[in-house]
């Protein structure tokens, strides 16, 4: 009953989202409050009746109800409750509805934070949003309803893929969902201003909150993730140029150039038509994402044809949207006034530089990820594109972006002065050339590139706090006045250096574990020894133990540094039954940033353990540098301008007014 | 096989059937280090042709046992990295490249960068020199004006 109860709602919803589709922009057109009105509660009840419906799913699979068919394909009666819970999104009809049910969330937002919004925009923000979650309603509803029953109920489901059942899929895809839909957001203010044909400075103003909320998600979502895989794995990897892995970083990317223009849209009233079309793109590139995952296109293009049905949905989706959305942009983007005028040496010369990086990279990783589809589609001609070619034409685009980050912030607007912004880095750049001069000594021999790379993330650090510190007076004024002025800069200030600052962080880490780890692999009996760097790793012995839905096999490994010892790390292989499958449980014993990683092979007849031990140096960092870009978009997020929103005019504040 | 699996776990899709995940087995390994550093850069760029979008140093498929015996077979008879890659090539076409070889069919994916880069810089040019503030240039109506003037005073 409760199941029907879910589909039902979603039904409704999709009822109360064709009606918010059509009405409120409607009465925008007319100039009609009365009709406008209508968008702020349908977006609530929408959201209601969707959490209504998510809530009945996920009753199904606490109850383990194995008469719908989604919970038997994906759940087992033995599972910990917060895997069953988490089941819920670790297949294809659920997450789908997680999706849509995020997407009504931030309608349901908009609704209730946007009321300094023009009354007109909040209408067609809130129509527009719902023409989305129309097609994704129909889409759960007509091709991947999770909420369809088995008329003879099983006794036991077929267990979630044991590689899920995992804390980090409980968080991870959540986030990365509200990432991914949050830029829908920004989708809506584009198509919604594009519709109205009038954009200003103020637009800019607003959208920038909530795609600064997506980005901070989206960069949570990505981290997590990477995080995720590599203690899963069990060979160290944090990042695989994956198709999958490119659809998630393509509208991160997008989304930073995003936020980047959407500043100088807002301070000076320039690059209108160019940020309107990169929140387009962004949100495109989350729905080619979600294509791209979703059809199996990426499996195979057999696999696709095979059942096209979804894959044809989507698809459908995508063009209608994407191409919809760029035709009202040709049609409508020549009437856009032109803003500020700027040189080309300024703080918005430095952000159309970081654009173009931002665009050409986000651009290269598009034409490399859906390449050899084309290429087999067009010629039959089957190729691969990995990470070695995302390597090789990324980090080039990448480097040239990496040292024009500092002088960002540091130039004026409008026009701005080279020579003195270099003159200003000059700590960056001397204490860049002390980490390269101290590199090479270390190192001796060995790549000549990496000491250069070090230099790169100390300039990158130092110099995304420049900024800061010159405002505040820290090298000059006595420390008192200078904390005083640092609790009076503005959020944002803190956030720009903070994020740019993660990015140098994030850097190091990536030299760190790439450059420098240490690899062994072996075959080992119980009181056998390995060392790896200056650490020594002693296998004390094997254990087998019955866990709730899987039996664990376990190596204790003491590991010594220096003779003492520091910490016992116990590698494991866990075998589940319901799905005959293996997961290996790494171990990690962490050193400052540093991390020492362990993963099991086979054991052989003869009590011959395999192992696969990694030094990892600064790995941490790379994670952290993404904490620290979050922290920053957060920050920013809670800066006084956005907070108190956008001043209104007295004409703006008077159409508020409640009608006589 | 495992890493899809959870990487398309990240979008809580198709879930594929996980395996062990130890991809170089001990008992591969080289006695030479030089040979074996060799052996494993090779093993990065060449993929495992049943897997999705791995390299044979990631992955724990047969397949991928196999070809990096090979791979470590005609390092040990002599072969340099370039005659490895064209041997595997020969054998098993393009596809096992997970660096395409520039060529006809890859040129269009090879300058997609640099494309990108100078469509984009073309742009911003063009853009920045058509904004440049019009230095007192006459409107329509001022050209009239001017050219009536003009005209009047010829008459004179």
């Amino acid at each position: 009953m409760i199941v029907e109860l879910g589909h039902y709602a979603l039904v409704l919803a999709l009822a109360l989202a064709l009606v918010q589709a059509s009405v409120p922009v409607l009465g925008a057109r007319r100039g009609d409050p009365v009709l406008m009105a209508v968008a702020g509660p349908t977006a609530l009840a929408q959201f209601a009746f969707v959490a209504i419906s998510f809530a009945a799913l996920i009753s199904a699979y606490v109850r383990s109800d194995f008469s719908v068919l989604n919970v038997f394909e994906n759940s087992h009666s033995a599972k910990p409750l917060l895997y069953k819970i988490t089941g819920v999104w670790g297949n294809h009809e659920g997450s789908m509805l997680l999706w849509v049910f995020i997407l009504s969330l931030f309608g349901a937002l908009v609704a209730l934070f946007g009321g300094n919004l023009p009354a007109k925009l909040r209408a067609s923000v809130l129509s527009v949003q719902s023409w989305i979650a129309v097609a994704f309603d129909l889409f759960i509803l007509l091709t991947s309803n999770p909420f369809l029953r088995i008329p003879e109920a099983p006794l036991e489901g077929r267990d979630l893929n044991p590689i899920l059942q995992d804390p980090g899929l409980a968080i991870h895809p959540p986030l990365l969902y509200v990432g991914y839909v949050g830029l829908s957001i920004s989708f809506s203010f584009a198509v919604a201003a594009l519709l109205e044909g009038r954009i200003d400075a103020a637009w800019a103003r607003w959208v920038r909150p909530w795609t600064l909320l997506a980005w901070i998600f989206l960069t949570l979502g990505i981290a997590m993730g990477s995080y995720w895989a590599y203690y899963t794995l069990g060979w160290g990897g944090w990042w695989f140029w994956d198709p999958v892995e490119n659809a998630s970083f393509m509208p991160w990317l997008a989304a930073t150039a995003l936020l980047h223009s959407a500043v100088v849209m807002e301070k000076r009233n320039a690059l209108r038509v160019w940020t309107i079309l990169l929140a387009i793109l962004a949100f495109s590139l989350s729905l080619i994402g979600t294509f791209l995952v979703r059809s199996g296109v990426l499996t195979s293009v057999h696999a696709f044809a095979n059942d096209p049905s979804r894959g044809i949905f989507i698809l459908a989706i995508l063009i209608l949207f994407i191409g919809g959305a760029l035709a009202l942009f040709a049609m409508r983007a020549p009437l856009l006034k032109q803003g500020g005028l700027f040189a080309p040496i300024s703080r918005e010369g430095a952000l159309v530089l970081n654009n173009l990086f931002l665009v050409g990279a986000c651009g290269t990783i598009f034409v490399g990820t859906l390449y050899p589809l084309a290429l087999e589609a067009l010629t039959g001609d089957k190729i691969s594109v990995g990470a070695p070619f995302f390597n090789a034409t990324f980090v080039p685009l990448f480097v040239p972006l990496l040292m024009a980050v500092p002088f960002g912030p540091l130039l004026a607007w409008k026009r701005g002065d080279l020579m003195g912004a270099a003159q200003r880095l000059m700590a960056a750049a001397a204490i860049a050339a002390i980490a390269i001069a101290a590199m090479f000594v270390m190192q001796g021999g060995g790549p000549v590139l990496v000491p250069f790379a070090i230099g790169l993330a100390a300039y990158l650090i130092v110099g995304a706090l420049t900024d800061v510190v010159e405002r505040t007076g820290l090298s000059k004024l006595p420390f008192k006045t200078a904390f005083a002025r640092a609790l009076g800069l503005p959020r944002s200030a803190w956030g720009t250096a903070l994020a740019h600052c993660g990015l140098g962080i994030c850097l190091l880490g990536v030299i760190g574990e790439t450059q420098w780890g240490i690899e062994r692999i072996a075959e080992l009996k119980p009181g056998e020894s390995i060392s790896i760097g200056r650490y020594e790793l002693r296998l004390d012995g094997t254990t087998t133990r019955q866990g709730p839905n899987y039996r664990e096999f376990a190596a204790r490994f003491t590991v010594r540094s220096g003779g003492e010892v520091i910490g016992v790390m116990t590698p494991a292989k866990r075998s589940f039954p319901t799905r005959q499958t293996v997961t290996s449980e790494t171990a990690l014993l962490t050193r400052g940033v540093s991390q020492l990683y362990l993963a099991l092979g086979e054991a052989n007849a003869d009590g011959m353990v395999a192992v696969r031990a990694y030094y990892k140096p600064l790995v941490l960092l790379i994670w952290l540098g993404a904490m620290a870009m979050v922290l920053a978009g957060a920050l920013s997020l809670s800066d006084r301008r956005l907070r108190i929103g956008a001043p209104q005019t007295a004409r703006a504040r008077r159409s508020l007014a409640p009608a006589e | 096989m495992v890493r899809r699996a959870v990487i398309l776990a990240l979008f809580i899709a198709a879930l594929l059937p996980a395996g062990a995940a130890v991809a170089v087995q001990p008992d591969e390994i080289l006695s030479d280090p030089a040979l074996e550093a060799r052996a494993r850069a090779l093993s990065r760029e060449l993929r495992c042709m049943v897997c999705q979008n791995q390299s044979i140093d990631d992955s724990d498929a047969p397949l991928a046992h196999d070809l990096r015996v090979l791979v470590r077979e005609r390092l040990q008879t002599g072969d340099s990295d370039r005659q490895v890659i064209d041997f595997l090539t020969a054998r098993y076409g393009e596809f096992v490249l997970l660096r395409p070889r520039f060529s006809l069919h890859t040129a269009v994916l090879w300058l997609t960068p640099a494309a990108f880069l100078a469509i984009g810089a073309f742009m911003i040019f063009v853009f920045l020199r058509r904004r440049r503030p019009a230095e007192a240039k006459l409107t329509a109506a001022e050209e009239a004006r001017l050219s009536e003037i003009l005209k009047r005073d010829s008459q004179h």
